[in-house]
């Protein structure tokens, strides 16, 4: 029997592996998903046609919560100790009539178990005729972190897109506010603010064609929150402009729905469905990706792969390596550097594993920063693990030297080790893309310790495990695969 | 017995579709109190004799433009390059790739019928799959309009002028009026799908399921002639809203704005 069990879970890893584990998993199966939004330590997001979606840590998502009003591409935004949700009452009248509305509701809780939770009536805050430039479908809310004012966009392709002010105490329309056109060719909008920077997000493109649908998501930005909104080329989007900010790519298409997560400061996710995430059966899928700043243009980074990495300190540029004997490569020097050398040219193999393991010493050893040699030390291979829990927009990853089972360990009193895999928190990684596009590694559990550490460079060529610090690049790591 | 009852009931049910796709020929009157949409005059003025030149970014404001031919299509992810080459090579009038047409002036095309949309009903019927477009003559007239846009809004010209809105063909001409030869490129945004020449010569295709963004599509570099140069545009689209913008760009990628524009 043994022998087949074995091979049931080797085929059961295999099938795992052929997978892109990086994925949020559960049931992520949603359309036109609203903001994720935090409530009582679970995370939210509603969708077209009512409900959404509840995740304990932002990884595994199951159906459950509710919205009532059916319609379509709700946002949701807290305010205060409550929270807004904004909808559309109809769809959008694809080669019909465009009479549209879009309406505002309370809630104390997103918890449908809390005894808190009722939504308040819905009020109309925009609409639209059968037949004007404008379709009011597909809510996005703004609440200007540098006034307090409370912005909507609304629109899809038929016309323009719109802005109107809502009232933040009331989620009411503000008494004489006229709508604005701020952009066309898009849908499913939604607004930021960053860096005395306001963007207009918009999804161009198909919708609602699986994996034919080429949806993508682009930015226009403007230093009023009014507009204009200019891409990169200085194109208006009431010129049909915008900057890319994720298209399709391996097996996910027709990303669309905008949302912003600030986890801290220097960490950012975005959020979106796929229509099709083949992986899912082509089903529509919610997207959590890194969200990385680059000149003040917002782009989306991409989901880690497992793979072979080196751990480059950003302080630095030395890598993550084992505190073992550099084993030197032999006939790796030539006389007068080779240039008279007439033998025939012949590539010289890299150091392998097996040149070298016999030289490190078993059990614990300790980690240091060098030099980046491509040395068997230095190469660590990351490997998600989807089954230990995870953390918005990611799975525990374990780092083990490529080849071996010396695995990173968070270890007492602030230090780090590589130690045999066993699978303990304190070998479980969680490794996000920080906004400038460098990651930081945090560790589930550090012995001894209350909170949050990370991997941080302590000198140039030692690390250890510290706070966080955005503002300090002891804190950041660069994944190379090279 | 059960699966033949079935399978009558299916057919009967396709015929009565087809019947009542058919006989929905009259145009359907909103509700009282639900108001029409917005005026022609919003977005158009007839051409007048004075010259005109392209807009402060370089834009085309003058065309000839054509009632729309009715085309109906579900959806836009039909327009690949072989559908449109298809499309646009039929011969819905004579020589229409070479005609200035005058403005006023009346052409009977043979068009495949559709039922008036029913802004009430949201998405609008269409006819049954399996069902051969019905195909009727219908007079169509050549207008001298000058956009008050930079984009040329056909979806509000078909239904200022009360013509069918969605799943239409529109023709577009122009004259481009040059002091001397000069080395271009066409740039076009259109929604949707749009094929253009000059002088007769196809020089830009925009295909797929598209929308009207500015510079979307650039020709190859072109030769505009001293004298007079015909741009024509051929514009297809489903259920959205049709439109396109027209400028040319030279070799430094800046609007050209000495020439003028013209309906003759």
């Amino acid at each position: 029997m043994k022998p087949i069990i074995t091979l049931g879970v080797c085929a059961l890893t295999v099938a795992l592996a052929a997978k892109d584990a990086n994925a949020q998993i559960g049931k992520p199966f949603i359309h036109d998903p609203s903001t994720i939004v935090e409530c009582d330590g679970k995370y939210y997001t509603f969708g077209t046609g009512g409900g959404g979606l509840i995740s304990a840590d932002g990884w595994t998502w199951e159906g459950g919560a509710e919205r009532p009003g059916g319609g379509a591409a709700p946002d949701a935004l807290k305010i205060g100790d409550r929270y807004l949700i904004a909808y559309s009452t109809t769809g959008g009248g694809l080669g019909g009539g465009h009479a549209g509305n879009v309406v505002t509701m309370w809630n104390k809780t997103l918890d449908p178990k809390s005894p808190d939770f009722k939504f308040t009536d819905p009020i109309v805050v925009a609409s639209s005729e059968y037949d004007e430039d404008c379709d009011a479908i597909d809510a996005g809310l703004l609440l200007d972190p540098t006034d307090g004012r409370l912005w909507l966009s609304y629109g899809t392709y038929f016309g323009f897109i719109r802005l109107v002010e809502l009232d933040p105490k009331t989620g009411k329309r503000v008494e004489g506010n006229e709508a604005i056109n701020i952009a066309i060719d898009c849908e499913a909008t939604d607004l930021m603010y960053n860096n005395g920077w306001y963007y207009l997000l918009g999804t161009h493109g198909t919708c609602c064609d699986g994996a034919n649908s080429t949806y993508n998501i682009v930015v226009g930005r403007s230093r009023k929150v009014t507009g204009p909104y200019l891409d990169n080329m200085g194109r208006d989007m009431l010129q049909g402009g915008g900057k890319m900010v994720i298209a399709a790519h391996d097996r996910v298409m027709g990303p669309g729905h905008f949302g912003r997560f600030i986890v801290e400061e220097g960490v950012e996710k975005m959020s979106c469905h796929f229509e099709a995430d083949l992986d899912f059966g082509g089903r529509s899928t919610l997207a959590i990706r890194p969200l990385l700043w680059k000149n003040d243009w917002p782009y989306a980074g991409d989901l880690l792969k497992d793979g072979v990495y080196e751990i480059e300190s950003e302080r630095r540029g030395y890598a993550l390596e084992l505190a073992v004997d550099f084993v030197r490569m032999q006939n790796a020097r030539m006389r007068f550097f080779g240039r008279n050398d007439t033998t025939p040219i012949k590539p010289v193999e890299s150091q392998k594993l097996e040149d070298v393991q016999s030289t490190w010493p078993a059990g614990d050893v300790a980690v240091r920063a060098g030099d980046y040699m491509t040395r068997p030390h230095q190469k660590w291979s990351i490997v998600a693990l989807p089954e230990k829990e995870g953390f918005l927009g990611g799975s525990y990853c374990k780092i083990v030297i490529e080849g071996t089972n010396r695995a990173l360990t968070a270890a007492a009193n602030y230090e780090v080790i590589a130690s045999d895999y066993t699978g303990a928190d304190t070998q479980l990684w969680r490794i996000e893309q920080l906004t400038d596009g460098t990651y930081r590694l945090m560790p589930k559990q550090a012995p001894g310790v209350e909170g949050e550490v990370v991997l941080v460079s302590t000198g140039d060529s030692t690390v250890g495990l510290g706070k966080f610090d955005m503002k300090s690049d002891n804190s950041k790591w660069n994944l190379r695969n090279h | 017995m059960k699966h033949k009852t079935t399978l009558l009931a299916i057919g009967l049910a396709a015929i009565i579709g087809a019947q009542a796709y058919n006989a929905s020929a009259q145009p359907q009157p909103l509700k009282e109190g639900v108001p029409s949409g917005p005026s022609i005059d919003n977005y158009f003025t007839p051409s007048t004799a004075d010259v005109m030149k392209p807009d402060d970014q370089g834009f085309i404001r003058r065309w000839l433009l054509l009632d729309p031919i009715s085309k109906p299509n579900r959806s836009n992810t039909v327009f690949t390059d072989s559908y449109l080459r298809e499309v646009f090579a039929k011969e819905y009038f004579p020589n229409q790739l070479t005609v200035l047409p005058k403005a006023g002036s009346k052409i009977k095309v043979e068009v495949e019928k559709q039922a008036p949309v029913n802004l009430q009903a949201g998405r609008p019927m269409m006819p049954p799959p399996e069902q051969k477009p019905i195909i009727e003559k219908a007079t169509l007239e050549w207008h001298a309009f000058d956009s008050k846009l930079y984009n040329v809004k056909l979806f509000r010209l078909a239904t200022g002028l009360n013509k069918d809105r969605y799943g239409v063909i529109f023709w577009a001409v122009t004259v481009i009026n040059c002091e001397q030869d000069m080395n271009v490129r066409l740039a076009v945004g259109s929604n949707s799908a749009s094929m253009w020449w000059l002088d007769g010569k196809e020089v830009l295709l925009l295909s797929g399921d598209r929308r009207m963004v500015v510079d979307d599509c650039a020709s190859s570099i072109i030769t505009l002639k001293k004298g007079k140069n015909i741009l024509r545009g051929a514009i297809i689209n489903g259920p959205g809203m049709s439109d396109f913008c027209v400028r040319f760009l030279d070799e430094n990628n800046q609007p050209v704005k000495n020439i003028t524009i013209s309906n003759k």
